[in-house]
């Protein structure tokens, strides 16, 4: 699927020190064409730092990177044309209009840019084209960055820490603005440090820790081969049910609170052994629940501490 | 690049129009304090004593003519460095410059812009300062408004120069205001207005001579008094040079974030 287009940005060895600390260590990856690629870790992982490099914003020591085949840094103006870009905490002027920021922003690009007025309708900024920045809320402000970011039409966007601060409702309206974006064949590269996001919105995710990518796949996959064990709660007033589910030999343990069951083994073939079980014997169940890893235990499997610490 | 930069230009007038503070500042009270002196002098002061530099009247006279004008032209360049770095430190810390940076702008784009808003209104407060002047202070005065604007310009221009590097390297807006006036009030007092060079100790004649504002007022004083342009060559040279390496300077040292 993904392996047969061809990446849009190439990643490969870098390395960046600040003094003593090493903010980025043999950093290698591809984000291909079409995808939405995220980069997910705590605080301080590099996520930033990596992203930075690769808008050309920041030189890496070491490495190389190519992004739409040209040099971030040697042809920084040229690709400044076709990648959008959202910073992690920029801010604009403050007593700048909406309106004034996008027609500025469309501007300073050769392309024809995009319709500011149609993106401003699609973003839900039509209303406030002449509200100062200072007046906007949290999710105001990243749709207009969003809108600066898409403004030139753009072949790849970033996005830093896009729904950081933002309560719940507004994060989910910004997924589905990102999933638009892929929709009209852009690239996006992400950042987050929210699992969930990862989970709903990325084709594929770089788990990151201390500078480093621990492992690079599509959430399932992670999930699937960082976290194989999967856990069944079963209620039910059959007495005879806990033994049953023990002499399955997917079933590694099984416990007892009143009621409930839980049935806890490795692999998916533990969900059908047990419904096949729950069937055969006829066992009346008043609830039947699958509880799936998700990238947060992999996170935790694979760094042995959780990502909000 | 030249359309950026006109449109970021205009906006960054427009924003500082919507400053509570803005025209206020910069335009309104240097003129309003300079109209209320000269109407206090004018009424203290006849026509007559002026032109007579014997009497005790003729000495206040070369204060109130030359003196006075030249003070508010240079707080007038002053508040425009002091306001040019905290904007510029402002626009570092909230990350304004670094949104600015990943865009096709380049530095010198953004900071030619808010150099050019500053000496726009440099130039309309002076413009407004020698027409107010001209109806309130007493005759005697007869100072051309495009040279005197131009020499204001000049100065402004490479005391702004300066203001650039500290600009490129204050990291915030609280310390930008206060480093900004520690270097430039000790200036103006070794500026020559005050003292004349020739009666500093030797030591502190040769740190003025080294000061782009002691060639500031030189050049101010002079073209106010009505002296002409080639008389002040050196004066112009010496703040072009302040400029040159300034900018060079600056450049070298940008700090985005």
């Amino acid at each position: 699927m993904t392996a047969i287009r061809p990446p849009v940005v190439q990643v490969s060895g870098c390395r960046k020190t600040y003094g003593s600390l090493v903010a980025l260590d043999e950093v290698s990856f591809d984000v291909v064409d079409g995808e939405i690629f995220g980069l997910i870790g705590p605080n301080g992982a590099g996520k930033t730092t990596t992203m930075e490099c690769v808008e050309g914003l920041r030189r890496p020591d070491r490495g190389t990177i190519a992004v739409l085949g040209m040099d971030p840094f040697r042809d920084v103006y040229a690709l400044q044309q076709r990648i959008g870009v959202q910073l992690q905490q920029a801010q604009l002027q403050k007593r700048i209009t909406v309106w004034e920021a996008v027609d500025f922003w469309a501007s300073l690009y050769r392309r024809p840019a995009s319709d500011g007025r149609r993106l401003l309708d699609q973003l839900g900024l039509a209303e406030k084209r002449n509200a100062w920045f200072m007046t906007l809320s949290g999710g105001q402000k990243q749709r207009l960055f969003i809108a600066l970011a898409l403004i030139n039409d753009p072949d790849v966007v970033f996005l830093d820490e896009l729904t950081t601060g933002l309560d719940p409702q507004a994060r989910r309206a910004i997924w589905d603005l990102v999933r638009d974006i892929r929709s009209r064949g852009k690239t996006v590269f992400l950042t987050t440090h929210l699992m969930e996001e990862a989970e709903r919105l990325c084709d594929r995710v770089a788990i990151m820790e201390h500078g480093r990518i621990i492992d690079i796949d599509t959430p399932d996959r992670l999930v699937a081969r960082h976290c194989p064990e999967r856990t069944i709660v079963v209620t039910t007033e059959d007495a005879g049910a806990e033994q049953r589910f023990r002499e399955l030999p997917q079933a590694q343990s099984v416990t007892r609170h009143g009621a409930r069951l839980t049935i806890e083994g490795r692999g998916d073939d533990l969900v059908a052994a047990v419904i096949d079980c729950v069937s055969a014997n006829r066992i009346r169940v008043s609830d039947f629940r699958t509880l799936m890893p998700n990238l947060e235990d992999v996170f935790l499997r694979l760094t042995g501490h959780s990502i909000r610490d | 690049m030249l359309r950026g930069l006109v449109k970021l230009t205009w906006l960054e007038i427009k924003i500082f129009l919507r400053e509570p503070m803005g025209a206020v500042g910069t335009i309104v009270i240097p003129v309003a304090v300079f109209v209320g002196l000269g109407r206090v002098a004018g009424r203290t002061l006849s026509p007559g004593t002026l032109s007579d530099p014997s009497t005790s009247f003729g000495a206040s006279s070369v204060w109130v003519r030359i003196i006075l004008p030249v003070f508010a032209a240079l707080l007038i360049a002053l508040s425009a460095v002091v306001s040019l770095v905290t904007i510029i430190s402002i626009y570092r810390e909230g990350g304004i410059l670094k949104r600015l940076r990943a865009t096709p702008l380049r530095p010198a784009t953004i900071l030619t812009a808010h150099v050019v808003v500053k000496l726009l209104f440099t130039a309309a407060t002076l413009a407004l300062l020698v027409l107010a002047g001209k109806r309130y202070y007493p005759s005697g005065v007869n100072v051309s408004v495009w040279s005197a604007t131009v020499a204001l310009l000049i100065s402004t221009w490479s005391v702004l120069s300066l203001g650039f590097i500290i600009a490129s390297l204050v990291p915030t807006a609280r310390f930008a205001q206060p480093i900004a006036a520690a270097i430039f009030y000790p200036m103006v007092a070794l500026s020559g207005l005050f003292v004349p060079l020739a009666s500093l100790p030797p030591g502190l004649r040769a740190v003025a001579r080294l000061l782009p504002l002691t060639y500031a007022v030189s050049l101010l004083k002079g073209i106010w008094e009505g002296e002409p342009w080639f008389a002040h060559a050196g004066d112009v040279a010496a703040l072009a040079v302040v400029f040159a390496v300034c900018v060079a300077i600056s450049s070298k040292v940008f700090r985005w974030e």
